[in-house]
C-alpha cells in the first residue's frame, strides 16, 4: 500500500507543479496517481534510479526471485482485480526475463505495465553492458510499446501506457526508459486525460446487428453460445446468465471463460475442444445458430478443423477487437463492442430460442458422456484429487494452475461459480505461471482462498518464488499434482508415438515437502485418498502457505481427447468406452 | 489479387518496424512498402503493395488498426487510383550503343541521368509493367545494377462537377 501520508500529498498536488523531478520519482508519482498500489519487480543498474526513488516513496514493492516470477505474478493480481498489474525490470537481462510473461498476457488479454530501464542513451546501440533491445524484441507480444527519449515526455507515455493496457481489449505495454531520462530533471505536468489518435475502441453495439441476432435467435432451434475470457474481462457474467436464460440457449466456456458462466447453471455445458465434454462439442457440432461471446475460435476449441467446426449453423461474434471477427471463423453476424454493454443492449427486446428439444438432447449428452474416471483404491487419482478440492471448498476459491494434465482436470471436475476465479495461461501455455500467479492473485485479494494447482514439472520452473510466500506470508495451498513425469507431452507419446517416452520422466527428485520447508514453508504428503483428505484439511487450517505433495497414478490421461487434426466428432472417450 | 494500402502513421521512430513486423509475423506478403511524408506534419504515408484474397486483406486491415501508430487505412484497389514507381537502371553502354539505348528509352518518357565510360544510367517513372517492359527491352544491353522505389499511390479526385 502507498504510504497514507505521502499518498494523499500525492494527489493534492497540483497538475502543474513548479518543482523539478527526476525521470525516476515523475514516473513514481505517477503510478501513484494511477492508484497503483503494488509494484513486482526486480532491480538492476538501469533500474537503480528507479529504486532509489522507490526507496523514499513507500509503493509496497514485491522483490521476486526472478523477473518471470514478477510478472506471473503481476499478471495474477492483474486477473483478479481487473486493474493493470506494474512490473519493473531492469535492462537486458532482466527484460528478456519478461518475454514470457508479456506474450502470456498479450496471449490472454491481461492488462500490465512493464517497466524497463535500459542503458543511457549515449551507449544505446553500442552493444553495451546489459543492454537488449526490449523495445523491438517486444514489439510483436505488446500492445503497444515506448522507449522514452525525453524526460518530458514520461508522464504522458505513462498515463497513455494505462490507458491502452486497461482500455478495449486489455493488454500489455511496455516502457523502456534509458538511465539517463530517468536521472534527467522535468517539472511533472500529469495529463488527467489523453487522447490517442490512432486507439479509439469501439464500445457499443451498432443496433442494426443486434436486430440480426435477435431475429436468429427466435428462428434457432439448435442456438449455442460459445462463451470466453472477453466475459471475464468486461464483467458480463449476470447480463451473460439473463441473456442464456432468457433465449433458454445452452452455454459452453472456453477455458478463458469458466466463471463467466456458473459451472452449477443447468444451461452449462462444459468446457469444448479439444479434452471439452461430449455435451459441448457435439453441440457445436450440430447447432443451427452459435453465438461466439468474447473468444477468438481458437485451434484447441475448433481444433483448426473449420469445415467440421458448426458446419450448418449462422455464427453471430460478439468482441471488442474487431480483428477477431472474421479471422478464425466465417461470421454472419459481425458485433463490435465491449462484451458487457451488447449484452445488455441485446438484453432489450431479447426473443426465446426454439431451443425445447434441442435443450432436452443435450441433457440426455450429459447423461449418457460425463466426464468419467476409473476410481482406484491404491493410488491417488488426480481426478478425485481435484474433485475433492472443488466439494470441500464449496467451489469457492481462486485456483490458479500450470499448464498440462492439471489444468484441464481443474478445468473438468473444479465447477467455478464466480468470474475471476479461475486463473490459468490459457493462450501461450505458460509452464511456471501458476505459482507466482497465485501469490499476485493472494495479494490482491488476501482475504480469499487461493489455490494453486500445479504440476511437478511447472512448479519447478518458479518455485524459486517460495520466497516470497514465506516472507510476505502469503496462505496460498499449492497442490502439486506430482505424477514424476511431464503428463500431457507423456500423454502425446502414448497416443501419438506408440508410447516412446522421451525425455518426460522426472523423476528424482524434488522432495516437494522438504523444498517447501527449506523456504519455512509447510509442506505435507499424500499418496492415497485418506492421506489426501487429511493433509487438505490439514493444508487448510495452517494459516500460512502450504505445499502439499499429491504423488498421484503417473499413468493417468486427460479424457476425452481430440486429436489434432480431427474434428469434434472424433473423440476419444478414454479408458471407460475402450 | 493484388492490393495497393494507403496508410497514415505517426511519423514515430520504429513505425515502419512496427507495420512490416505486423505483416511478417501475421504471415501476409508484403511485394512493397514506401514511405514518405504525408499533407499533415506529424504523419507519414506509407504505400504497401500486398497480395491476398478477400479475408485476408480484410484481415491485413484490421490488424494494421490495431497497431496504435496507425490512424488510417484505405484499400486504394476499390478506387481509381494513380500508382507510380521510379526505376534507375545502370545498363552496360559504350560509345556505340548510347545512342541506340537512348532511342528505346524515348517512347518511355525515361530518361539518361549520367553517362559513363562503359554505363548509363536510365531514369524512369510510371507503372510496374511500363518499368518491367523497359527492362526487358535494356536487359540485352547487360544491366549492372537496378534501384526500385516500389510503388506509391492516391487515389484520383472525383470526376463529378460539383453542381
Amino acid at each position: 500500500m502507498p504510504h497514507p501520508a505521502i499518498a494523499t500529498d500525492d494527489r493534492k498536488e497540483k497538475v502543474t507543479e513548479q518543482k523539478e523531478y527526476t525521470g525516476s520519482e515523475i514516473l513514481l508519482r505517477c503510478l501513484i496517481r494511477e492508484g497503483v498500489d503494488t509494484l513486482f519487480g526486480y532491480p538492476g543498474g538501469a533500474v537503480l534510479p528507479i529504486y532509489d526513488s522507490l526507496y523514499h516513496k513507500g509503493i509496497r514493492h514485491i522483490l521476486a526471485r526472478h523477473e518471470q516470477g514478477a510478472i506471473h505474478m503481476a499478471e495474477g493480481y492483474a486477473r483478479i482485480t481487473g486493474k493493470p498489474g506494474v512490473v519493473i525490470a531492469t535492462s537486458g537481462p532482466g527484460a528478456t526475463n519478461l518475454v514470457t510473461g508479456i506474450a502470456n498476457a498479450q496471449m490472454d488479454s491481461i492488462p500490465l505495465v512493464c517497466i524497463t530501464g535500459n542503458v543511457p542513451q549515449n551507449l544505446i546501440g553500442t552493444d553495451a553492458f546489459q543492454e537488449a533491445d526490449i523495445t523491438g524484441i517486444t514489439m510483436p507480444i505488446t500492445k503497444h510499446n515506448y522507449f522514452v527519449t525525453d524526460v518530458r515526455d514520461l508522464p504522458r507515455v505513462v498515463k497513455e501506457a494505462f490507458v491502452i493496457a486497461s482500455t478495449g481489449r486489455p493488454g500489455p505495454v511496455l516502457i523502456d526508459i534509458p538511465k539517463d531520462v530517468s536521472n534527467a530533471k522535468a517539472h511533472l505536468e500529469y495529463p488527467e486525460k489523453v487522447s490517442i489518435r490512432g486507439y479509439q475502441p469501439t464500445t457499443d453495439p451498432h443496433p442494426l446487428q443486434l436486430q440480426k441476432l435477435h431475429a436468429a435467435i427466435a428462428k434457432a432451434e439448435r442456438p449455442v453460445i460459445l462463451a470466453g475470457g472477453g466475459v471475464v474481462t468486461s464483467g458480463a457474467d449476470q447480463e451473460l446468465r439473463d441473456f442464456a436464460e432468457r433465449t433458454q440457449i445452452p452455454v459452453t466456456t472456453t477455458l478463458m471463460g469458466i466463471g463467466g458462466f456458473s459451472g452449477n447453471h443447468p444451461l452449462w455445458m462444459g468446457m469444448p475442444g479439444m479434452h471439452g465434454t461430449y455435451a459441448a462439442n457435439h453441440a457445436l457440432l450440430e447447432c443451427d445458430l452459435l453465438i461466439g461471446i468474447g473468444v477468438r475460435f481458437d485451434d484447441r476449441v475448433t481444433m483448426g478443423r473449420l469445415d467440421k467446426f458448426a458446419k450448418g449453423a449462422k455464427i453471430a461474434h460478439i468482441d471488442i477487437d474487431p480483428a477477431e471477427i472474421g479471422k478464425n471463423v466465417d461470421t454472419y453476424i459481425p458485433i463490435v463492442g465491449d462484451v458487457k454493454r451488447v449484452l445488455q443492449e441485446a438484453l432489450e427486446g431479447l426473443p426465446r430460442s426454439r431451443s425445447e428439444g434441442w435443450l432436452k438432447r443435450i441433457e440426455d449428452w450429459k447423461r449418457q458422456y460425463p466426464l468419467t474416471f476409473r476410481p482406484s483404491e491404491k493410488t491417488l487419482k488426480p481426478q478425485w484429487l481435484i474433485r475433492h478440492l472443488y466439494e470441500t471448498t464449496g467451489g469457492d476459491a481462486i485456483v490458479t494452475t500450470d499448464v498440462g494434465q492439471h489444468q484441464m482436470w481443474v478445468a473438468q471436475y473444479f465447477r467455478f461459480a464466480k468470474p475471476r476465479s479461475f486463473i490459468s495461461s490459457g493462450g501461450l501455455g505458460t509452464m511456471g505461471f501458476g505459482f507466482p500467479a497465485a501469490l499476485g492473485a493472494q495479494i490482491a485479494d488476501p482475504d480469499r482462498l487461493v489455490i494453486c494447482v500445479t504440476g511437478d514439472g511447472g512448479f519447478q520452473m518458479t518455485s524459486q518464488e517460495l520466497a516470497i510466500a514465506a516472507l510476505e506470508n502469503l496462505p496460498v495451498k499449492v497442490v502439486v499434482v506430482n505424477n514424476r513425469c511431464l503428463g500431457m507431452v507423456r500423454q502425446w507419446q502414448e497416443v501419438f508415438y506408440q508410447e516412446r517416452y522421451s525425455e518426460v520422466d522426472l523423476s528424482g527428485g524434488p522432495d516437494f515437502v522438504k523444498l517447501a520447508e527449506a523456504y519455512g514453508v509447510k509442506g505435507l504428503r499424500a499418496r492415497t485418498e485418506e492421506e489426501a483428505k487429511r493433509v487438505w484439511q490439514e493444508a487448510l487450517a495452517h494459516p500460512g502457505p502450504v505445499v502439499i505433495d499429491f504423488e498421484v497414478d503417473p499413468e493417468e490421461n486427460v479424457y476425452p481427447m481430440v486429436a489434432p487434426g480431427s474434428g469434434l466428432d472424433e473423440m476419444m472417450m478414454g479408458d471407460e468406452e475402450t | 489479387m493484388r492490393h495497393i494500402l494507403s496508410v497514415l502513421v505517426n511519423d514515430q521512430p520504429r513505425v515502419l518496424a512496427r507495420v512490416a513486423n505486423l505483416l511478417g509475423r501475421r504471415n501476409f506478403n508484403i511485394e512493397s512498402i514506401s514511405v514518405g511524408e504525408s499533407e499533415e506534419p506529424g504523419l507519414s504515408r506509407m504505400v504497401i503493395v500486398t497480395r491476398g484474397d478477400e479475408r485476408t486483406m480484410e484481415q491485413v486491415s484490421k490488424q494494421l488498426h490495431k497497431l496504435v501508430d496507425v490512424i488510417k487505412v484505405q484499400d486504394l484497389s476499390s478506387h481509381p487510383v494513380v500508382a507510380r514507381e521510379l526505376m534507375l537502371v545502370k545498363v552496360g553502354a559504350g560509345p556505340s550503343t548510347r545512342t541506340e539505348i537512348a532511342g528505346i528509352v524515348e517512347p518511355f518518357r525515361a530518361s539518361v541521368v549520367d553517362v559513363g565510360s562503359n554505363s548509363i544510367m536510365v531514369q524512369v517513372t510510371g507503372d510496374r509493367e511500363k518499368l518491367d517492359a523497359l527492362l526487358d527491352l535494356l536487359r540485352p544491353y547487360g544491366i549492372k545494377e537496378i534501384a526500385r522505389t516500389g510503388v506509391t499511390a492516391l487515389s484520383r479526385g472525383p470526376i463529378k462537377v460539383p453542381s
